[in-house]
């Protein structure tokens, strides 16, 4: 069974990731996640290193998705969920899973690209620079047209909106709506983004641009992606956790996961003897 | 033709039966599509026979005259304009009782309320209010408004009255609106840090106000056709004045005295001039009928154009 | 945290959170707040009513007369005025309804009933003091001619014009129900050589069957419930007949034809309507509340 090959990662973070271990953003410390009784996570734990890209990948239902969205506090949008454990952001340690802390502060944090592309039916403008006026990011309407600009360059989309600023987000099309998505989520200043299968409604090439504008950001934000395309984890992350049944089944570089996985599950998910 | 069947031939080939069977289905399909066709047209051809009828009868009545003029005993004198200040009025009472807690419900059952038991009887109780007869949200105002606040056989009872009985129209408008919005959409808000509320001062009614509005016309105009609520509290049917202006010349230059006003209304006009004897006020009441009817049916077709734009416009 | 201390403007954002999760609370206890006048308004206004007249002599005696010095209390008389006017209007809105609705969902090009319902609900718009005068001076004359009889004011008339106002209420629940059959169940019958209107009978109809007894249901609310044209066109004195060639009063038209004329507060007339208003309330709640549950079965089901 040959495995696509992994890309080389570029020569400065090849020496982050053997010389000194990258510094670690997020820990979750055992985790454990309940939807009302049903547990979703048992006891994760595991570290997001700083400046890279992190895959989480398996099955429909492992939870994957669930912990990402643990990562901004998305489940407190819905009654009866509960958290047990702690996910401590880094520098300060913050556990932003605490009751005590302020969701919208995580959520600032902690940005996050969605499945389909969800521009708000409002002009590309107005997308972009929404999360910095709610927050009070821009002191002018200066400050704001550079916010918003700057997010916009950061998400490779810049030249291609830049004379239609003012039309509907909505008229661009899916990849161009997906990467507009991206430059909203960097405009409120995150550290973290995550990514809930950010290509699954994309046509290849657009999945390209998007794939190629993740390594691009890895260089400014942490990244979690969750992905069922185990192409996708192979090409564009740097480490990868693989889950079963709501449990983390092994996290590590993900050279190292896809050549030569240490758990059996991993290998019969990675060589697709299940999935 | 026998009836009697001999089991041991077949009768025919029976490719033919077969091909006869479907032959028959086909011819049968033909006609009802034929009669569906007829009775969706005859159907329609009331309404337009109902304006036709109205505009023969009433039309030659409406002129500046009609429109200026008390209520007289004499028919030829006759006119609406109390009548029509008095809708005008009781639209302006209803709309500002119905519209804000009318929405305000809406955003609290969808977006707020969490599904327990209480939020299944609010939604039963709206179920069941929106059917409940208008005439006894009459009743109610009757004994509430009129007799317990002492609001007296006014503009503010009857508007109120009307009120309640849209309030649902409102309501369900609301909430069916809100539930075009993909989850995504609020997910999206949320995400960049929105409070609640901003997601939804700032994304979701925004993105609904074409079906709340339709919503909002389609409660007007029912509640301008309505007469019996309107009868129940004691409308009058002879009013030969004004209620007094709401805008004065004197400091605070809004007055609320017309809201205690009595009143008569449109409908309530018609409905004493169809119940007089003689032609005369017959077609008084078929012009004023006319009138209500040009009104309803332009909000109703505003409404559906504007439900169609809505649509048109807003592709998740 | 970095940004721990929450900045001014989000302490701002907190309270006009939980302000304005009052204020739309508010709202949604206003829809309450009105059942609750209705309710309350009925039971204690008719109280007095009920205290001095025992509940049998609703049903023993024949006639309803509250105002008379002797005065009768058969509700009796103002239960079939409203029986038979309804029955009128189902005999017309019921078959006329449903034909449509078969007509609409499995027969009518897309684009065609796209324009044709909304229409077909403008007959629901129509003001029902509208509907009442085209009964009493259009559709009346015309039926002398057949019903030489007839009166002026007739249980017939009022009952037609009501089946018209109601058909779109049969039409458009009952076509919605039929389209949400899924196309999997026609499709099977197709493949079995059945026609379009055998498929919409043995197979649509069934499918739809408890989401069309919901859009009959809320019809017969409508038809209960309904004043005006019955008012009008029907007559205003109670009477116990089910021969709808006569005239007789509705329970509704009885509180409109009691409210005209002067109501002093507390005297028994004023207490009879409230009671009129209680027995109406009572059937249309069971009619809604069975079509509430009918509705949320079938939506429930497909």
């Amino acid at each position: 069974m040959s495995l696509p090959p992994v890309p080389q990662p570029s020569a400065g973070s090849e020496t982050t990731t053997s010389d000194a271990p990258a510094a670690i953003k997020v820990q979750i410390q055992g985790l454990n996640f309940f939807y009302g009784n049903h547990q979703v996570l048992r006891s994760i734990s595991m570290d997001v290193p700083a400046l890279q890209v992190t895959a989480l990948i398996g099955p429909s239902g492992c939870g994957k998705t669930t912990l990402l969205r643990c990562m901004n506090r998305m489940h407190d949008l819905y009654p009866g969920n509960r958290y047990e454990g702690a996910i401590r952001v880094q520098p300060d340690g913050t556990d932003i899973i605490a009751p005590e802390v302020d969701p919208i502060q995580v959520r600032m944090r902690f940005g996050m690209v969605f499945q389909k592309p969800n521009p708000f039916p409002k002009s590309i403008f107005d997308n972009i620079a929404y999360g910095p006026r709610i927050h009070g990011l821009a002191k002018d309407s200066i400050e704001l047209d550079e916010i918003v600009e700057r997010s916009l360059e950061r998400a490779g989309l810049w030249n291609e909106v830049k004379d239609r600023l003012e039309q509907p987000g909505t008229s661009l099309s899916g990849g161009q709506q997906q990467r507009l998505c991206i430059a909203r989520a960097i405009a409120v200043g995150p550290d973290v983004i995550l990514m809930d299968e950010p290509c699954s409604a994309l046509d290849p090439i657009a999945t390209a641009k998007v794939e190629e504008l993740i390594s691009e950001l890895r260089e400014q934000y942490s990244i979690v992606i969750v992905t069922h395309s185990m192409q996708q984890a192979a090409r564009v992350s740097d480490r990868t956790a693989y889950f079963h049944l709501g449990k983390l089944i092994e996290v590590g570089e993900t050279k190292q996961i896809f050549t030569n996985p240490i758990h059996r599950l991993t290998e019969d998910y990675i060589t697709g003897r299940f999935g | 033709m026998s009836y009697e069947r001999d089991f041991t031939v077949r009768p025919e080939p029976y490719q033919k039966q077969q091909e006869g069977r479907a032959h028959r289905r086909g011819t049968i399909d033909r006609n009802f599509r034929r009669l569906g066709f007829l009775l969706t047209l005859a159907t329609l051809g009331i309404l337009g026979i109902l304006l036709l009828n109205l505009a023969m009868n009433g039309l030659a009545r409406i002129d500046w005259q009609f429109m200026s003029s008390f209520p007289s005993r004499r028919a030829g004198e006759a006119g609406i304009l109390s009548a029509w200040v008095g809708t005008l009025l009781l639209m302006l009472v209803t709309a500002s009782a119905a519209i804000p807690f009318g929405v305000a419900a809406g955003i609290y059952l969808e977006e707020y309320a969490s599904k327990n038991r209480w939020t299944d009887f609010v939604e039963i109780n709206i179920a069941n209010l929106a059917g409940v007869p208008s005439i006894l949200y009459g009743l109610m105002a009757l004994g509430l408004f009129v007799y317990q606040f002492r609001f007296g056989q006014s503009l503010l009872a009857g508007g109120l009255a009307l009120g309640c009985l849209v309030l649902p129209i409102v309501i369900v408008a609301t909430r069916e609106s809100l539930r075009t919005i993909p989850s995504s959409i609020r997910e999206a808000a949320f995400a960049l840090g929105a409070t609640k509320w901003q997601a939804v001062w700032h994304h979701l009614l925004p993105y609904s106000t074409g079906g709340i509005a339709t919503g909002v016309i389609l409660a007007m105009s029912r509640a301008i056709g309505e007469s019996a609520p309107l009868i129940t509290i004691g409308a009058l049917t002879f009013i030969a004045f004004l209620p007094p202006a709401p805008l004065i010349s004197h400091a605070p230059f809004v007055s609320g005295e017309w809201l205690f006003s009595p009143f008569t209304a449109l409908p309530i006009q018609m409905f004493n001039w169809v119940s007089r004897p003689g032609e005369e006020f017959q077609s008084n009441a078929a012009a004023a009928g006319l009138i209500l009817m040009v009104i309803t049916l332009s909000m109703n077709a505003a409404a559906i154009l504007l439900r169609r734009r809505a649509q048109r416009n807003i592709t998740w | 945290m970095e940004v721990s201390p929450p900045p001014s403007s989000r302490r701002l954002d907190k309270t006009v959170e939980s302000f304005m999760v009052w204020v739309l609370r508010a709202g949604g206890w206003a829809s309450v707040l009105v059942t609750f006048g209705i309710v309350l308004t009925l039971v204690t206004e008719s109280w007095p009513f009920f205290r001095e007249v025992p509940l049998i002599r609703l049903f023993q005696d024949t006639m309803w007369t509250p105002l008379f010095a002797q005065p009768q209390y058969g509700i009796g008389a103002l239960l079939a005025g409203t029986l038979v006017t309804t029955g009128v209007a189902l005999l017309v809105a019921i078959p006329l309804g449903t034909i449509l609705a078969i007509y609409l969902s499995e027969f009518a090009e897309p684009k065609f009933r796209d324009w044709v319902k909304p229409m077909l609900e403008l007959l629901s718009a129509v003001p029902t003091v509208v509907y009442g005068y085209f009964a009493l001076l259009t559709l009346t004359p015309i039926l002398q001619k057949i019903f030489p009889d007839l009166p002026q004011f007739s249980m017939l008339s009022a009952g037609l014009i009501m089946g018209v106002m109601i058909v779109p209420y049969v039409t458009s629940l009952g076509e919605d129900a039929m389209r949400s059959v899924p196309m999997l169940l026609r499709e099977g019958a197709f493949a079995l050589g059945d026609g379009k209107l055998g498929v919409a009978v043995r197979v649509v109809f069934p499918g739809a069957f408890s989401g069309l007894a919901a859009a009959y249901v809320l019809a017969i609310s409508r038809a209960v419930g309904e004043t005006m044209i019955v008012a009008i066109a029907a007559g205003l004195q109670p009477k116990m007949t089910f021969n709808p060639l006569e005239s007789a009063a509705t329970v509704t038209a009885f509180i409109v034809q009691v409210s005209l004329g002067d109501l002093p507060h507390g005297s028994i007339g004023y207490q009879s309507i409230f009671a009129a208003g209680a027995v109406l309330f009572l059937m249309t709640l069971g009619f809604n509340l069975a079509g509430h549950v009918l509705r949320k079965r079938f939506h429930r089901a497909t």
